[in-house]
């Protein structure tokens, strides 16, 4: 849905992360949100409806960006930057309790 | 740790208060949800200052990089990426970082919590690909990311034009801009006035609709929006002038202005007014930025939406209003006049009339199959049902449907269920109040909050 | 005369009572100066539990959770009521003595409604259960409802039996006729024989008005609700000894509670979170539930109700006042009684007399000195 304009140009990315278990490329200064739009079908899926969403806002008051980040459920992922290597997953309805 | 001022909110207004009390010796803390201030307005400005991405950007962008500086260097003490999650009076503030909640002290807190932008709800409005234009700009400032396929904007107000001649100056494409604004009536000219004495600003805003014009077809009197598709947005459809239209859209970004961050004052039991001609309720402030209670300021678009250079002036309003209070900052009155302070915010604020009278807040009858509360997903058509048996109180439609129930708090569908229960009940909108707020501001855990016991016990 | 019945406080119980009173051919208006159920109603956890009642409680609470299983047959909804069972666990020796000692003073009384469960039974009805909980008393025809719907049911039946209800009207003046009462409201006067006080938190000022001063403490109980989860927890379960009540509601929201208390205003008007005090109640959760832990809240509030000195309700008629009924007082756990107690008002109302030993539930236990006149 989204690119980079940096994603063009010659200069590599400046780390990978790692959505769903694949390496994706991202940048500096950007957020777990951010990177979801880039990568298909990465939205979360509704607690209530059960239907796909992506984050909406970008300025932490819209929760659509809920996703796994490192193993931590329900992060809200426009205000979280990304990290080298940060693994990055969907939260798919309700979360499970142990997680 | 006992600070002499706690300051929610590292954007203009925040820094501003935090570089002045900091000069006039006080102890300052700032806590941040970003990981670099800037606020939403200067969103990584310091990454942000060469290449393509800070030249689409503009110099108004760039402009933050002197106050972000200063802000780095003085003495105030900066908690990035840290939410505040509970403010309790006296003044103890709950934050969370990385996990951890911990809690500080204050004797002053000043609320510069910014804006956030109108939530506009239409038929299909959470589907995949829609998102609001603000939104897509604070990608652009973070990622340097533009929107991809048939892109679409629909809105009204200067931030929809600004961000499209960002995104077309970066190479990006737009499909067509939806202006929902309706033409201006004749109360327009009475704001004219005022508003040359911002004419710079005036002047920019008219480049940005001059060369936007060039580039993309622009649709007026747009009415009725609805996105639809399966799973994702495949199309969307409005009316002009009585007539459907219906294209194909991979993105829609919408916008109908931003209004204030309300939800500490309101949880705060603070005094609110509504502003009709903007639509939103704002804290009542007293004349150093002082909220209803004693020791709580704001400033900046959290007290009413006035921009950033508004933003900063009543930073610095509210800074020697604090200082007074804490007994430094000498002859602060005298001070006020020296920095002009008035005149400036004046300035600031000279564009603002026009602006609400070109862009008033959007008052479309929502078709009730419409999701009102993202998070709940509770429609028009119940909260209207539920409505007609209850009170003109949000709280308990809240009750009776879940709306407002879920992780967003009403965020998105507060100023929607008033405008609702107005519109069943025959009353202004005015009347109906916002949802009670409970804690947390923001959803830390369970383990989190069980952590506060030892925390209390060990001192 | 505009009815025979003016209920005071549109809370469950002034609801239950206006609908069964109406029932029997009462004229019945009900007024509620906020919204109905704006307070406990709205704010409790919405345990339906005889498990633990005080004995003097049991025989309503008993009656109650019949009603509770058939809850269609009164309002026409469920409620959403379902009968998951409540556990209480014993965390330690002596609370597991404790529970089994009380659970064989019941069962000696002919008392069957709770059983004692050891630890492998508790890891079978909850086997996320901390592995430190020695076992606990189990109630299996306990359970749960929503509030908010249970709210809806009340008020929908009690207007299709006729009941008047009036929201955002309060009382301001009560005034006794010689048979008669004449209330003076923010939306007018109503004329009534009879009148019930279901104030609530508020029940204090609803009897000074009619000129039978007592007194009550108020409750302020915390809540807690986390955002959704996949289901996995089905009975409530509490705690000896610890404040604390855990579900997961229809939802999948964890809704914790217990009996941590707020912070009340001043004028008793309005109450607020405590967020440390709060933590002791999360922090019993947690250690029976070690997993839960990362969850996150969505919400806290606390709820306003009235709280006497022996935690037993007030329920009966004034000693000192004709043709005034109270209902107030249930001090945390008046939910469950809702059906029982809204047909022993309607006995009162009704017929002057119930079959039901209100001894323990007497307004002197909270009567205050009446002021020189």
């Amino acid at each position: 849905m989204f690119r980079s304009v940096l994603e063009g140009s010659a200069a590599a990315p400046d780390m990978m992360v790692v959505v769903n278990g694949v390496e994706t490329p991202a940048w500096n200064g950007e957020t777990v949100a951010s990177v979801l739009l880039r990568v298909p079908n990465a939205g979360r899926i509704s607690p209530v409806s059960g239907k796909p969403r992506l984050p909406y806002c970008q300025m932490g008051v819209c929760f659509d960006c809920l996703a796994v980040v490192d193993g931590i459920a329900s992060t809200q992922g426009c205000l979280v930057p990304v990290k080298p290597g940060m693994r990055i997953d969907i939260q798919r309805g309700p979360r499970e309790i142990a997680r | 740790m006992t600070y002499d001022v706690l300051i929610v909110g590292a954007g203009p207004a925040g820094m501003s208060a935090a570089v002045q009390l900091s000069r006039d010796g006080l102890a300052v803390a700032v806590v941040d949800e970003q990981p670099a201030p800037g606020g939403q307005i200067w969103r990584g400005v310091e990454r942000n200052m060469s290449g393509p991405v800070s030249r689409a950007l503009g110099a108004d962008y760039r402009k933050g990089l002197a106050l972000v500086e200063a802000f780095r260097a003085s003495k105030a003490e900066y908690m990035p990426e840290t939410q505040v999650w509970q403010i309790e009076e006296g003044w103890s503030v709950f934050l969370t970082s990385g996990g951890r909640a911990r809690r500080v002290s204050a004797r002053i807190v000043l609320l510069a919590t910014g804006a956030q932008e109108r939530p506009v709800p239409f038929p299909g409005w959470t589907l995949p690909g829609v998102m609001t234009v603000g939104a897509a700009q604070i990608l652009l400032k973070s990622g340097g990311m533009l929107p991809e396929g048939r892109v679409w904007i629909a809105g009204a107000g200067p931030l929809p034009l600004l961000y499209a001649t960002q995104a077309l100056d970066l190479g990006g494409r737009l499909a067509g801009y939806l202006d929902t604004a309706g033409r201006p009536g004749l109360a327009v000219l009475q704001k004219l006035p005022g508003a040359w004495r911002d004419l710079a600003g005036l002047a920019k805003g008219a480049g940005w609709l001059r060369a936007l014009r060039r580039k993309v077809d622009i649709v007026r009197d747009v009415k009725d929006l609805r996105a639809e598709g399966e799973g994702r947005l495949e199309h969307i459809e409005w009316s002009r002038h009585g007539k459907r239209q219906r294209v194909e859209a991979d993105v829609l970004l919408v916008h109908e202005g931003v209004v204030p961050r309300i939800h500490e004052t309101l949880a705060l039991g603070c005094a609110h007014d509504w502003r009709a001609g903007q639509g939103y309720f704002a804290p009542r402030l007293g004349r150093w930025g002082e909220a209803s209670r004693s020791g709580l300021f704001v400033a900046g678009d959290a007290g009413g939406i006035g921009g950033w250079s508004a933003a900063m002036v009543s930073g610095e309003i509210a800074a020697l209003g604090i200082a007074a209070r804490l007994g430094k900052g000498g002859d602060v009155e005298e001070r006020r006049r020296q920095a002009r302070l008035d005149d400036r915010r004046a300035r600031a604020l000279a564009l603002r009339p026009l602006l609400d009278a070109l862009y008033p807040p959007l008052r479309e009858r929502l078709p009730d199959e419409t999701i009102v509360c993202r998070c709940e997903e509770v429609t028009a058509g119940t909260i209207r049902a539920v409505t007609r048996t209850s009170v003109p109180d949000p709280n308990a439609v809240k009750a009776a449907t879940r709306c407002g129930m879920g992780p967003c708090q009403g965020r998105q569908c507060g100023y929607t269920v008033q405008a609702l229960l107005a519109e069943v009940h025959g009353v202004p909108v005015g009347s109906v109040a916002f949802f009670n707020i409970r804690p947390p501001l923001k959803p830390i855990t369970l383990a989190e909050i069980a952590s506060l016991e030892d925390m209390e016990t060990a001192g | 005369m505009n009815a025979d019945v003016l209920v005071i406080g549109g809370g469950l119980h002034g609801l239950s009572a206006a609908l069964q009173s109406a029932r029997r051919g009462a004229s019945v208006t009900l007024v509620e100066r906020h919204f109905l159920g704006r307070h406990a109603s709205g704010a409790t956890a919405a345990g339906v539990r005889a498990l633990g009642r005080h004995p003097a409680e049991l025989p309503l609470s008993l009656e109650a959770a019949g009603d509770w299983h058939r809850m269609s047959e009164l309002v026409g909804d469920d409620c959403g009521f379902v009968a998951c069972g409540q556990l209480q666990v014993a965390e330690d020796e002596a609370a597991f003595s404790a529970v089994k000692a009380r659970v064989e003073r019941l069962q000696a009384k002919g008392f069957t409604h709770e059983r004692i469960v050891g630890p492998d039974e508790l890891r079978t009805l909850v086997p996320d259960l901390s592995a430190h909980c020695l076992g606990g008393a189990w109630a299996i025809a306990d359970g749960s409802a929503d509030p908010h719907r249970t709210i809806r049911a009340f008020r929908d039946a009690a207007l299709a039996a006729g009941v008047r209800v009036t929201e955002e009207c309060k009382v301001i003046a009560l005034t006794r006729r010689s048979d008669f009462w004449r209330a003076e409201t923010s939306q007018g006067s109503i004329e009534a024989k009879v009148v019930v006080n279901a104030g609530g938190a508020w029940a204090a000022d609803v009897a000074a008005l009619a000129g039978d001063p007592l007194h009550h403490a108020i409750r302020t109980s915390m809540m807690v609700v986390t955002e959704r989860t996949v289901a996995r927890i089905g009975p409530v379960v509490s705690s000896l000894g610890r404040k604390l009540s855990f579900k997961q509601t229809a939802q999948g929201t964890l809704l914790i509670g217990g009996g941590s208390q707020g912070r009340l205003a001043a004028d008793r008007q309005s109450a607020t979170v405590d967020v440390v005090a709060l933590a002791s109640s999360v922090k019993a959760a947690v250690r029976l539930f070690p997993t839960v832990g990362g969850l996150r809240i969505v919400r806290t509030w606390a709820g306003m109700e009235a709280m006497t000195e022996d935690h037993l309700p007030v329920i009966g008629f004034s000693r000192r006042v004709e043709g005034l009924v109270h209902a107030f007082g249930f001090s945390g756990h008046g939910f469950q009684l809702v059906p029982s107690v809204g047909r022993v008002l309607a006995d009162l109302i009704c017929e002057g007399r119930t079959k039901h030993d209100l001894t323990a539930f007497d307004t002197n236990r909270v009567a205050a000195e009446r002021a020189a006149a």
